[in-house]
């Protein structure tokens, strides 16, 4: 076995460059070497065929794979001397491609150029199972400054001052939720996070646990620090595993090197961190259903008050917020309130992370400033609607928020606009949709998810929501009358006054702005059993076209039930009453004679 | 003190009161279904809401606390419309075989679907077919009628801390049951029946003796008797249109004559057999080296609790069966002997505030000459039931009295039917059968009333005898890890199932949250005996004549062979989950 | 446990061997969409490459989501001295292109960049 192979090649165009003396030359100088056992020198009598025009003689090194060309005799003493000897692969000699790429890093893309990333500011570039990495991104030097330069309540000022507010959903001012659990007294309070995200398409949590999980600790530290805790909870799912992992490394990292645990630093503050798997229930992100849930009982939201920063986990004041609200604590804090609000809109500051999905381009992770407008992040950003399709509108806050339709594509996103037009920021999920969605499917889908995920404690939001997905279906397949489309609106608004918790309280949403945008289409599906987007299964016709059926039979042999009759050679028709609009004659229709609608 | 408007009118309120509380004290009945009062405050079934100006959404008012300035409006137009609204949605997934359930009439939903003029037919949609859990010999679950309160599972989990039900599933498929949906039959319950009391639908009952019972009485070759429970008489009368309180003992013992039993005795009787036997059973215990303390075994839902939970300690309970078990096996011996009565034609009937005397009387030990010691046992309401079906006139009765020997009673034996009394009722035995001279004072207040732990400490001939007396699972639990943890000093303790005794069984009569919120049934229901007790002539168990007379004719004394082995009984360890 | 002092230390002496070093970096996006998309096999396919031609001065290191996911699986590669080039869709069979194309004979492999859009 030799440590080093050196191919020299001696097809025609090869030798005709001295390709017999540059092998020579590579013979002498590892026998110069007393390398005869290391390394061999082949002559290949094939030519290598990679030249292609010309350029002297090609010579490749092996283990690396170096491919050199024109290769001269006094070029293959510095190969040896270079390369065989040292390792280092000469360069000069290496053969060019000549293509110089235009785009060469993905942050020189439109879909990076528009955003600022904040939250996401290490993930992707560090490695999230070393520690020394993130530290030597500036990891812990917010927590160092808090803990020797800072009181509890200056770390809440600042806070404060950032305008943070929560990324998780309500958008409640981070800052003061820390000073409400700060001033309650008691022996013991706790820092949860919620990492339990849980809304369809999103996973700005996942990603910052993933690529960054130590921004996580430290503010969470921070936060213990600035409210009195020493006991810190992640409420991850288990669905996450790769997140699970990472952060128990992360853990274990932190405490070997005292930055969790006790005397933090030298500071003489203590706090540790623990993490509680989620067993994959939505309504474990409403905040007291969490807490219920780490305390080990059934996931049930509480009522409230008492709030959780006066009786929270086990009865005893406590914060949580989510990961992205963590994760842009550190940055805040090193580079201060007034660098967070020079982002964003006057009552929204800092970045927002979304999830883009749907029939869009660029599907994946974003990060922009508040108050970016919705066109720029589904044109500039994502790239767009593929297929030269319409935009139809955008979903955002998950099965919580509404729909945005394209009339209102110039809003700037941020907490406020998107209330006052019935969505909400949620946590980021943002799926766009384009003239092949039907809202009345869209608002089903939604619906169906939150039917799955009631935890079924209050009557409105077990039962109401039943029953409202129930006159949903019914408009989908024909069978509803306008009366129903009472009854759905009484029931929404009744579901969003009545529930127990966030999760029933906002189900009705979808609903409600899919009402309030896309009315004519509940209407289409009732009144003319139609579906303007031809989503919706039960209400399609497919029906043969007279002039374009030759009568090939070939439809109706495939039809699996029976639908089509017809004699050869002459067009043939689909019985209405037996179609199940499979599709399959259309799909075998040579000719397009079968029509869609 | 916080002040506030509820409907324009200003309330005062202490701080940490509910809109509900603060609602009820300025003579506003706010309606509830999910709520009881020191259990379950959930704020799950929404029927309860009111407007809260300034609020985001109606809030629910049983877990809303007052704040100062507050203003709330408990019935307008769109807080009527919400409660129709959730009664409807309810009523859309009901079973609403109302004429034929057991609670109409008295069912809290059905009652507030009327004041709401709800129209049960407004949603139509799936229903959950739920299943009932007819598995135990005492109770059956049916969920179809369930309006998930969970007031069942507040009373198992926080007052009983049994909890072996809970929710199962979730949204519109969520339903009440054991984990994983185990039977009833193979989970730790311990049939005290709180669950059924606290049920304001008819989800939850006793699984019915009455018709076997009727069945009994019509066939002639059988000697029907009946023994009445102490509790049973201070609760009968609530079925009837009677104040909670009310003794009935008199009309009753009418009716069950006119029901046609063959003789209707005084499980009071018994109960003043079981202090001849527990209170020597004690005193040997404490004279010889026996363990202690001694713990009283009259309760079949406290027995099976200790047998599940606390196995280890079994030898600490009484090997005296309950009054009701040594009604049953004197009925089938003693009487049979003394009448000429063939045991084997005897069927003996205990009415009784209980659902685990159901389980009790399934028990193999409980038995004598291969018969059992109880045929078939009637709670309160089955009584009831049945004697509205006979088309007897309970208010209209003339006053019956039972039939001797076994209906000759002291009221030490009555007073069993509270918390502390079979403690007091010992007592009044043990002082004079130890000191040998007559009580000055019968009344042991400090073992009265509905505190959940009671103790004290008396003298008997020279020994101080410390006393504890817990009634509620919860209570009895604090006293058990006490004994685990070799911190329990007492010598005697006196431990009931229910909270407050007997007299708060789980098969007396029902009585709705509207009740249950407003007035302790359980204090009213114990100064109905204790009233009873006082002016009662013969008040200690040893001083009554037929006591006296089944000894001399037949049990020689207290403990003796024979009493262990009719009288006395043995104890299992029983698996917390089987299958 | 250590002190405000020695964590700065950690991050000078982090950043000092980085420069001592110059090694090249190839980090794959190791985030839940890579490796749904693929990326477990593409790392374990570079560190065979790069241990086969036994190239001393090249780390392969993971890293979070790197952001696109429609891409994924996504390679970042750092030659020290020179900006970052971010190949997209890698696949187990294309990644050894890498090593051997850009690593060894320091041409960028063009195939596989993203697009400008």
């Amino acid at each position: 076995m030799y440590r080093a192979n050196i191919l020299v090649c001696c097809g025609a165009e090869c030798t005709a460059n001295n390709a017999i003396q540059v092998y020579n030359t590579f013979e002498e100088q590892i026998k110069a070497y007393k390398l005869e056992k290391d390394v061999k020198v082949l002559k290949t009598s094939e030519c290598l065929e990679l030249c292609g025009n010309n350029e002297g003689v090609v010579v490749i090194v092996y283990p690396e794979g170096a491919y050199y060309v024109g290769v001269k005799p006094e070029d293959a003493k510095e190969i040896v001397s270079q390369h065989i000897i040292k390792g280092k692969i000469v360069k000069r000699l290496l053969k060019k491609e000549k293509e110089e790429a235009e785009v060469k890093s993905i942050e020189e893309t439109n879909f990076f150029k528009k955003q600022k990333r904040v939250a996401l500011k290490n993930s992707g570039l560090i490695d999230p199972e070393n520690i020394d990495e993130y530290i030597a991104r500036d990891g812990y030097q917010a927590l160092g400054k808090v803990l020797t330069e800072m009181k509890p309540q200056d770390v809440i000022d600042l806070i404060k001052e950032s305008g943070l507010r929560g990324r998780g959903g309500g958008g409640f001012p981070t800052g003061l939720k820390w000073e409400f659990a700060k001033k309650s007294q008691s022996d013991k309070k706790y820092v949860c996070c919620n990492a339990d995200e849980g809304d369809p398409g999103a996973f700005m949590d996942r990603s910052v646990l993933e690529g960054d999980p130590h921004v996580l600790l430290e503010a969470m530290t921070i936060a213990a620090y600035s409210i009195g805790s020493d006991q810190g909870y992640i409420y991850v799912r288990a669905e996450y595993p790769v997140a699970v992992k990472r952060l128990n490394i992360a853990i274990e990292q932190s405490r070997k090197y005292g930055l969790l645990g006790k005397n933090i630093l030298n500071t003489g503050f203590n706090f540790d961190i623990d993490i509680r798997l989620g067993a994959g229930a939505f309504v474990c992100g409403e905040e007291t259903a969490l807490m219920t849930s780490i305390e080990g009982k059934r996931g049930e939201p509480r009522p409230r008050p008492p709030f959780p920063a006066v009786k929270g986990l086990f009865g005893k004041p406590t914060i949580l917020n989510n990961v992205e609200t963590y994760a842009n604590i550190p940055p805040i804090i090193l580079f201060g309130a007034k660098w967070f609000s020079s982002m964003g809109t006057e009552k929204s500051k800092g970045t927002k992370v979304f999830a883009l999905g749907g029939k869009i381009k660029n599907t994946g992770l974003v990060e922009i400033p508040m108050g970016t407008t919705l066109k720029d992040v589904i044109y500039d950003i994502g790239g767009g609607i593929p297929d030269g399709k319409k935009f139809k509108a955008a979903q955002t806050g998950g099965p919580s928020g509404g729909c945005i339709p394209a009339s209102l594509i110039d809003i700037k996103i941020d907490y406020d606009n998107l209330v006052s037009i019935g969505s909400m920021m949620g946590s980021g999920g943002l799926i766009v949709m384009d003239e092949d969605n039907c809202m009345v499917d869209i608002a089903k889908f939604f619906l169906e998810f939150t039917v799955d995920e009631s935890c079924g404690k209050c009557t409105p939001c077990r039962i109401g929501n039943k029953r409202m997905y129930e006159i949903l279906d019914k408009i989908t397949k024909g069978k509803a009358k306008m009366e129903d489309l009472d009854k759905l609106e009484e029931l929404a608004l009744y579901i969003k006054e009545n529930s127990l918790c966030g999760l029933g309280q906002t189900a009705p949403n979808p609903i409600l702005s899919t009402l309030r945008y896309f009315k004519d289409e509940y209407i289409a599906h009732i009144k003319e059993k139609r579906c303007p987007a031809g989503v919706c299964k039960q209400l399609l016709r497919y029906t043969i076209l007279e002039d374009k059926c030759i009568g090939c039979t070939r439809c109706a042999r495939n039809c699996p039930t029976n639908a089509i009759s017809g004699e050869v050679k002459k067009p043939h028709f689909i019985d209405q009453e037996k179609c199940i609009k499979c599709g399959v004659c259309m799909k075998e229709c040579k000719f397009q004679a079968i029509e869609r609608k | 003190m916080i002040n506030l408007k509820i409907n324009n009118i200003p309330v005062q309120a202490e701080e940490g009161t509910t809109i509900l509380e603060a609602a009820r004290s300025a003579g506003i009945r706010i309606p509830t279904l999910c709520y009881l009062k020191e259990i379950n405050a959930i704020g799950a079934c929404r029927i309860c809401v009111v407007e809260v100006k300034g609020a985001r959404s109606l809030v629910a008012s049983c877990v809303y606390p007052v704040s100062e300035g507050m203003e709330v409006f408990t019935n307008t137009e769109k807080v009527q419309n919400s409660r129709k609204m959730t009664l409807e949605l309810i009523l859309s997934d009901h079973n609403k075989d109302c004429l034929s359930c057991i609670r109409n009439n008295k069912c809290e939903l059905q009652k507030l679907s009327g004041e709401y003029d709800c129209k049960s037919s407004k949603f139509i949609g799936a229903t959950n077919n739920h299943l009932p859990d007819n598995s135990t010999d005492y109770l059956i679950r049916d969920n179809s009628k369930c309006i998930l309160c969970r007031r069942c599972v507040a009373a198992c989990t926080k007052r009983q801390e049994v909890s072996v039900i809970g929710a199962n599933d979730r949204g519109f498929d969520t339903h009440i049951g054991s984990a994983f949906d185990m039977e009833l039959k193979n989970v730790p319950c311990v049939a005290c029946g709180q669950c059924i009391t606290v049920c304001p639908t008819g989800a939850l009952t006793e699984k019915d003796e009455t018709y076997k019972v009727e069945r009994a009485i019509a066939d002639g070759t059988k000697h029907v008797v009946v023994g009445v429970a102490p509790s049973v008489r201070v609760g009968l009368g609530e079925e009837f249109g009677y104040s909670i309180g009310s003794n009935v003992e008199g009309e009753m013992i009418t009716a069950l004559r006119m029901l046609g039993f063959d003789m209707v005795f005084d499980v009071n009787f018994t109960a003043d057999l079981t202090i001849m036997e527990e209170g020597h059973e004690f005193l040997d215990r404490l004279n010889n080296g026996g363990k202690l303390p001694m713990i009283t075994s009259c309760s079949p839902g406290w027995v099976k609790y200790i047998e599940h939970y606390y196995p280890q300690y079994l030898d600490h309970l009484s090997s005296c069966k309950s009054p009701m078990s040594m009604y049953g096996a004197v009925s089938k011996t003693y009487y049979a002997e003394k009448f000429g009565l063939d045991p084997k034609s005897i069927y003996t009937v205990a009415v009784m505030p209980c659902t685990a005397k159901k389980f009790e009387r399934t028990r193999t030990e409980l038995s004598g000459g291969g018969l059992p010691d109880i045929d078939a046992v009637l709670t309160v309401r089955e009584l009831a039931r049945l004697i509205k079906r006979k088309g007897i006139m309970l208010n209209n009765l003339a006053k019956g009295e039972f039939d001797a020997p076994m209906g000759i009673a002291s009221s030490a034996g009555l007073i069993f039917g509270a918390t502390g009394g079979v403690m007091e009722a010992a007592l009044r035995t043990l002082a004079e059968v130890v000191d040998k001279k007559e009580l000055e004072h019968l009344d042991f207040n400090e073992v009265r009333g509905v505190k959940g732990i009671k103790e004290a400490t008396y003298n008997l001939g020279g020994t101080d005898v410390k006393v504890a007396v817990a009634s509620g699972l919860n209570n009895a639990k604090v006293l058990m890890e006490k004994i685990k943890n070799g911190e329990a000093d007492y010598h005697f303790i006196e431990i009931m199932c229910c909270p407050g005794g007997c007299v708060n069984g789980g098969g007396m009569p029902v009585q709705s949250a509207d009740v249950l919120n407003n007035m302790d049934i359980r204090a009213e229901r114990a100064k109905a005996i204790y009233s009873a007790d006082s002016q009662t002539k013969i008040r200690k168990s040893h001083e009554n004549p037929a006591i006296k007379e089944i000894y001399k004719e037949y049990f020689e004394k207290p403990n003796s062979h024979k009493a262990h082995n009719i009288l006395h009984t043995t104890y299992t360890k029983r698996e917390k989950y089987t299958k | 446990m250590i002190t405000l002092k020695e964590l700065s230390e950690i991050k000078e002496r982090f950043i000092e061997n980085g420069k001592k070093e110059q090694k090249i970096n190839i980090v794959v996006g190791l985030a839940t969409c890579g490796i749904a998309a693929g990326a477990k096999a593409v790392y374990n396919r570079l560190n065979e490459e790069v241990k086969a031609r036994n190239l001393k001065n090249v780390d392969v290191k993971i890293a979070g989501c790197i952001g696109m996911c429609r891409l994924e699986p996504l390679v970042e590669v750092y030659v020290p001295g020179e900006s970052k080039v971010t190949y997209v869709n890698v696949t187990e069979d294309n990644a050894a292109k890498i090593v051997n194309d850009h690593i060894v004979n320091g041409n960028i492999v063009t195939e596989m960049l993203v697009e400008k859009d």
